[in-house]
């Protein structure tokens, strides 16, 4: 999959402004970003539903405007909103988008009975789609993707209102999916999610990438470790703040919602061990205390200058995840 | 498979699809038939009495029941229109979208679902007609080809709503909007009341209206139309068969194309 120069606009809007990526066979590429980044516009052009401005976009090795029906028979797409008829039952579901995959009947019905069970679905298989679950519904769309086992997958927040057992599932099975030699362009706003199945990530911001590289890569550009403490009073964050401060290699971050503190060191345990001094002689009770490296929300912070979920308000709201944030600490 | 076998496949795919809709929302299925048996016996015995100028040697239900089969299915075609928005809205045309299916699938049968809808309509009306003193007064024949009309022009409608569909995109809208296109369309026709009975700047709107020549023609090929009639003034009434024919193929020449245009570039946001 090659993507160059990729722009968008939506009437006074510029959705891409200029998206270069590549994702190479058989590896999974991450797109990362804040909401209204241009996520799901990228994967929309990628897979023939919309038409880019400007730029050049191959999947598969072929062009996506010149040979569209081509790119659709080698590709799977789960979009953003699960897309299941809600009347026909799971099985009636796949079956359909088997049939216009072009597979015989007999390997349609096979491969729905397959993907049902692997889903957690057969015991759901006739019932209309409409009695379903939220989370039901999302991994009946994925199955619908996969029937035809496509090589490239489009997987657009793949895992946005599943429930943590079902998301670890959802993540081994992308991964099995994965080491089978499937090529997966996966977007999420977890970033854990990415971290655990992405082999390289794009960051994109307001339309434009502003990082690319391995989780790795990614992390060291945000620097080094951090120091972060939950106290049991909200009202004992700046008396700890004031006092670690000289630790840190820079300012503190506070957050009287969640009780916590996040500070920036160098030292590695020493910092630990000098902090837990420090904070044994300043009588405040500490629930948790630890290092760790930075994660994805750091990267995320530090690269785009607001935090994932910051532009929640202007209407994907019901769609971000709960507990992004914690997920990572 | 060839280009056009492979449209069939995927058009009877949808169309086994929508099917299966109808049968799962009884809603559906039951307005479709009781709507139509309620407007047959309101007009029957409501306006019955009331609606003069027929012509001599026939009972207003032989006259009424054309003009309600013609307005009821053209009315059923408008599901197609919202059919296609809720589909829109509900991502699911975008999920077709991204299937190596034919584009002209997914219109194609929703539009073929609607006229199953419509003939079980239909098939309904005519029952509820021959109990409240409607007559076939033609050859079996005359008579196949009168229903055949009446379904091939709600066809054509059926396309033009999809085009309104994927235009207004919100199922309640496209009902709404067609309620007020359609709604006076199939009054300021022949439909429920003779022509005579209209000023005459109607009457020369409604003489042309095509719903005008579909329950003309329906009248003509059911037997409707007693011996002594005085024949129309408009060509579009002397050949109602013909110029239904003309109207329905100018619709599908120019909605069919259009529709499938418009399915292409379209998507859910
Ligand atoms: N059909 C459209 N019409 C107008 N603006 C649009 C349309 N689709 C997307 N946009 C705008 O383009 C920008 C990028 O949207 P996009 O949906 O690609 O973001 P995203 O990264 O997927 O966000 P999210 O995380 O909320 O899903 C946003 O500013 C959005 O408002
Ligand atoms: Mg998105």
């Amino acid at each position: 999959m090659v993507v160059e120069g990729l722009v968008k606009r939506f009437g006074a809007t510029t959705a891409l402004d200029g998206v270069d990526l590549t994702v190479a066979e058989g590896s999974v590429l991450g797109l990362l970003g804040p909401n209204g980044a241009g996520k799901t516009t990228v994967v929309r052009i990628l897979t023939t539903l919309l038409r880019a401005d400007a730029g050049r976009v191959r999947v598969a090795g072929l062009d996506v405007v010149d040979d569209a029906d081509a790119v659709r028979a080698s590709i799977g797409l789960t979009g953003q909103y699960a897309a299941v008829d809600e009347y026909l039952t799971g099985l009636e579901n796949l079956e359909m988008v088997g049939r216009l995959y072009r597979l015989s009947r007999r390997e349609a019905r096979v491969r729905a009975g397959e993907l049902l069970e692997r889903f957690d679905l057969t015991g759901a298989a006739d019932r209309p789609a409409k009695t379903y679950s939220g989370g039901m519904r999302r991994r009946l769309d994925i199955a619908a993707s996969l029937i035809a086992r496509p090589r490239i997958l489009f997987l657009d927040e793949p895992t946005t209102g599943l429930d943590p057992r079902s998301r670890l599932g959802m993540w081994e099975f992308i991964a099995d999916l994965a080491d089978g030699g499937t090529t997966i362009l996966l977007t999420t706003q977890y970033l854990e999610e990415a971290d655990r199945l992405a082999d390289r990530m794009v960051v994109i911001d307001r339309g434009r990438v502003i990082a690319r590289g391995t989780a790795d890569d990614l992390k060291d550009q945000v620097g080094g470790q951090r120091l972060e403490l939950t106290v049991r009073d909200a009202v004992d964050l700046g008396e700890v703040a004031r006092r670690l401060r000289p630790l840190g290699v820079d300012e503190p971050r506070l957050d009287a919602s969640t009780r916590r503190l996040s500070l920036p060191v160098s030292g590695g345990t020493d910092a630990l061990a000098e902090a837990l001094r420090v904070l044994a002689g300043a009588g405040v009770e500490v629930l948790d205390v630890g290092l760790r490296r930075p994660d994805l929300d750091d990267v995320f912070l530090a690269l785009t200058g607001h935090a994932a979920e910051d532009e929640d308000r202007t209407g994907a709201g019901d769609r971000t995840p709960v507990g992004a944030g914690e997920g990572a600490a | 498979m060839t280009a056009f076998g492979t449209a069939v496949a995927d058009g009877l795919t949808i169309t086994r699809r929508n099917l299966i809709k109808i049968k799962r929302v009884p809603d559906l299925i039951v307005f479709a038939t009781l709507s139509p048996i309620m407007f047959v016996l309101l007009f029957r015995y409501v306006f019955g009495g009331a609606i003069g100028g027929l012509p001599p040697g026939i009972s207003y239900a032989e006259f009424l029941l054309p003009g309600i089969f013609a307005q009821t299915v053209v009315f059923g075609s408008t599901t197609t229109g919202a059919s296609i928005a809720e589909d829109l809205q509900k991502g699911l045309i975008d999920r077709f979208r991204s299937l190596p299916m034919a584009r002209s699938a997914v219109l194609v049968g929703r539009t073929i679902a609607d006229l199953g809808l419509n003939a079980i309509s239909i098939a309904v009306m005519a029952l509820t007609g021959l109990v409240v003193g409607w007559r076939i007064n033609s050859s079996l024949g005359e008579a196949v080809g009168g229903f055949l009309v009446l379904l091939l022009f709600a066809y054509a409608i059926s396309w033009l709503m999809a085009v309104v569909g994927l235009l207004v995109r919100t199922p309640e809208v496209v009902n709404n909007a067609s309620f007020i296109v359609i709604f006076p369309l199939t009054f300021v026709a022949s439909t429920f009341v003779p022509l005579e009975t209209f000023p005459s700047v109607l009457r020369t709107f409604a003489e042309w209206n095509p719903m005008s020549a579909v329950t003309q023609a329906a009248r003509e090929l059911f037997g409707n139309i007693p011996a002594g009639a005085p024949v129309p003034d408009a060509w579009s009434l002397q050949n109602p068969v013909l110029y239904t024919v003309i109207w329905t193929a100018l619709i599908l020449a120019v909605f069919v194309p259009l529709s499938v245009r418009l399915y292409q570039r379209t998507s859910t946001r």
